[in-house]
């Protein structure tokens, strides 16, 4: 199921986003897990840079949260950046953002 | 009782009266959640000790002394590490850069390369005291930017060859005299090189391309011949997938004639004739592959994924290049380590915290090592090995 459910989730969810609350406990725990592993293998674990650039708050000043999500949902074509919108929904990227605008990892 | 036991066997290994071993049934995998790493034997399948204080350790890979007792650790922080697996300790460390991707180890065991992400080059060390021997800076263009390095391996010769992801270069630095260097330089060898690797006899040097579709081969015999594309119709205008994790080239899948590597962006693996260096076959797998890595006869080839397929083992029979077997160790299989004759391999299950051992014939598992956050597991004989 996964794919095509989130997928299909992603477009059911449309707004609002940055509503935290909506993600459960668990899927938060599984969403710091990836952010830490498996953005961490291009961005470092703690975020400090590797293939793709550091995502550390100072680093991010200036960014919005909307763009951020933008990008981790639609990835940079022509770079090593992946859209991950089959794999997260507009909600939970929202919620990356945010942590890499407001904590050191 | 675990501390107990680890202290125990520290006492064991420490204390000169204990019996003295042979470290060719030894090795160690990278926890990279408590930068700390666990020393394994193979005979019976345990850990006997850990050491930490490694750093971050994630994309950390290790290459081994020729007297296969100290394992150099490259970590992600840019930290050079030397521990010495007999004694289970640190033996040397320094933080040589920013952010570090990987090493190797010179023909004669006297050098050890780091390659840099930030700033971009290799830097070498002498293997005793990691005293530093050369700083060989990546730069290229008009402006000497400076670029990542990836896909660094030793080769006969005294050489490291190792390739630039942003300029799309291939060098050839030979050590043989340690106070000058000499750099043989390749350029515009394919868009993004990603890794890289060396053919177990030291001859072909091979560049995965993530920015265009291909690879770059370089043959160390016939450097006059310059680099050379192979592949270069593969996959021309099809859409790729999303690459949520760079492939691997790590050693050679080899059987016979045959080369097995992993596609980017695509549920395959592809089969190389290394006679012509031809495609011989694409072999639909499970999901986009990582580590593509062939049983040490050369009878099998493993093969893990990237996300969301990343729970995941196919095996591929080289022969008939089928897969034969599908495994589900569990969420995280990042990498895989045969014991030097192939009748065992050892699985790093990360998000499950084990690691796991099974039998490559039976597919049985055998055992399973409780470890935080496990990733490259890396065996001694490595140390005797071309490229690894
Ligand atoms: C395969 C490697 C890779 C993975 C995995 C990866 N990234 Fe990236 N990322 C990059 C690269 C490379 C860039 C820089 C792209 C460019 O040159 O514009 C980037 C850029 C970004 C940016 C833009 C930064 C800015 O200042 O504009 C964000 C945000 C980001 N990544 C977040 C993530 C998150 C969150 C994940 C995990 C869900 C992730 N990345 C996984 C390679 C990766």
């Amino acid at each position: 199921m996964t794919r095509s459910f989130w997928l299909a989730l992603s477009f059911l969810v449309a707004a609002p986003l940055g509503a935290n609350d909506s993600i459960s406990s668990s899927r938060q725990a599984d969403l710091r897990n990836l952010l830490i592993q498996d953005c961490g293998s291009c961005h470092g674990l703690q975020m400090k840079g590797g293939l793709g650039p550091a995502l550390l708050p100072r680093m991010l000043q200036g960014k919005s949260a909307e763009y951020l999500s933008r990008v981790i949902l639609d990835g940079r074509p022509g770079t090593a950046m992946p859209p991950w919108r089959s794999l997260l929904t507009p909600v939970e990227a929202r919620w990356m953002a945010d942590r890499l605008l407001q904590e050191d990892l | 009782m675990r501390g107990i036991l680890l202290s125990f066997l520290a006492f064991m290994l420490l204390n000169p009266a204990a019996a003295a071993r042979g470290t060719g049934d030894l090795g160690l995998f990278i926890e990279r959640a408590s930068s700390s790493v666990q020393i394994v034997e193979t005979s019976g399948n345990t850990s006997i000790a850990s050491v930490d204080g490694l750093g971050d350790l994630s994309h950390a890979s290790v290459v081994y002394s020729r007297d296969a007792r100290y394992a150099y650790v490259f970590g992600r922080d840019g930290g050079l590490s030397k521990v010495d697996i007999l004694d289970a300790k640190l033996s040397g460390r320094t933080l040589q850069s920013g952010n570090s991707i990987g090493g190797a180890i010179s023909q004669d065991g006297r050098l050890v390369a780091v390659s840099n992400y930030k700033p971009g080059g290799v830097k070498v060390f002498n293997a005793d005291t990691l005293e530093l021997v050369a700083d060989i800076p990546a730069t290229y263009g008009s402006n000497q930017q400076r670029s990542k390095v990836i896909g660094l391996v030793d080769a006969p010769g005294h050489k490291f060859v190792f390739s630039l992801w942003d300029a799309d270069e291939i060098w050839v630095l030979d050590m043989s005299q340690q106070t000058r260097p000499e750099i043989q330089k390749f350029k515009a060898i394919g868009r993004n090189p990603y890794d890289a690797l060396i053919t177990s006899d030291g001859r072909y040097y091979i560049a995965g391309l993530f920015g265009e579709d291909g690879m770059a081969l370089l043959d160390l015999w016939n450097l006059a011949a310059g680099v050379k594309r192979i592949l270069p119709n593969y996959g021309r205008g099809e859409q790729k997938l999303p690459v949520y994790k760079m492939p691997h080239l790590e050693g050679w899948a080899v059987a016979g004639d045959l080369a097995f590597v992993p596609a980017v962006g695509r549920h395959e693996v592809l089969v190389i004739n290394m006679r012509d260096w031809q495609e011989a076959g694409r072999i639909k797998v499970h999901g986009q592959p990582i580590f593509v890595m062939a049983r040490p006869d050369g009878r099998q080839v493993w093969v893990n994924f990237a996300l969301p397929d990343n729970d995941t083992i196919q095996v591929i029979d080289t022969q008939s290049l089928e897969i034969v077997r599908q495994l589900k160790p569990g969420k995280g299989v990042l990498h895989m380590e045969f014991e030097p004759r192939g009748e065992e391999v050892w699985l790093s299950v990360r998000d499950e915290g084990r690691v796991e051992v099974y039998d490559t014939h039976t597919f049985e598992r055998k055992t399973s090592i409780p470890a935080s956050k496990p990733s490259g597991i890396f065996f001694t004989a490595r140390a005797h090995r071309i490229g690894l």
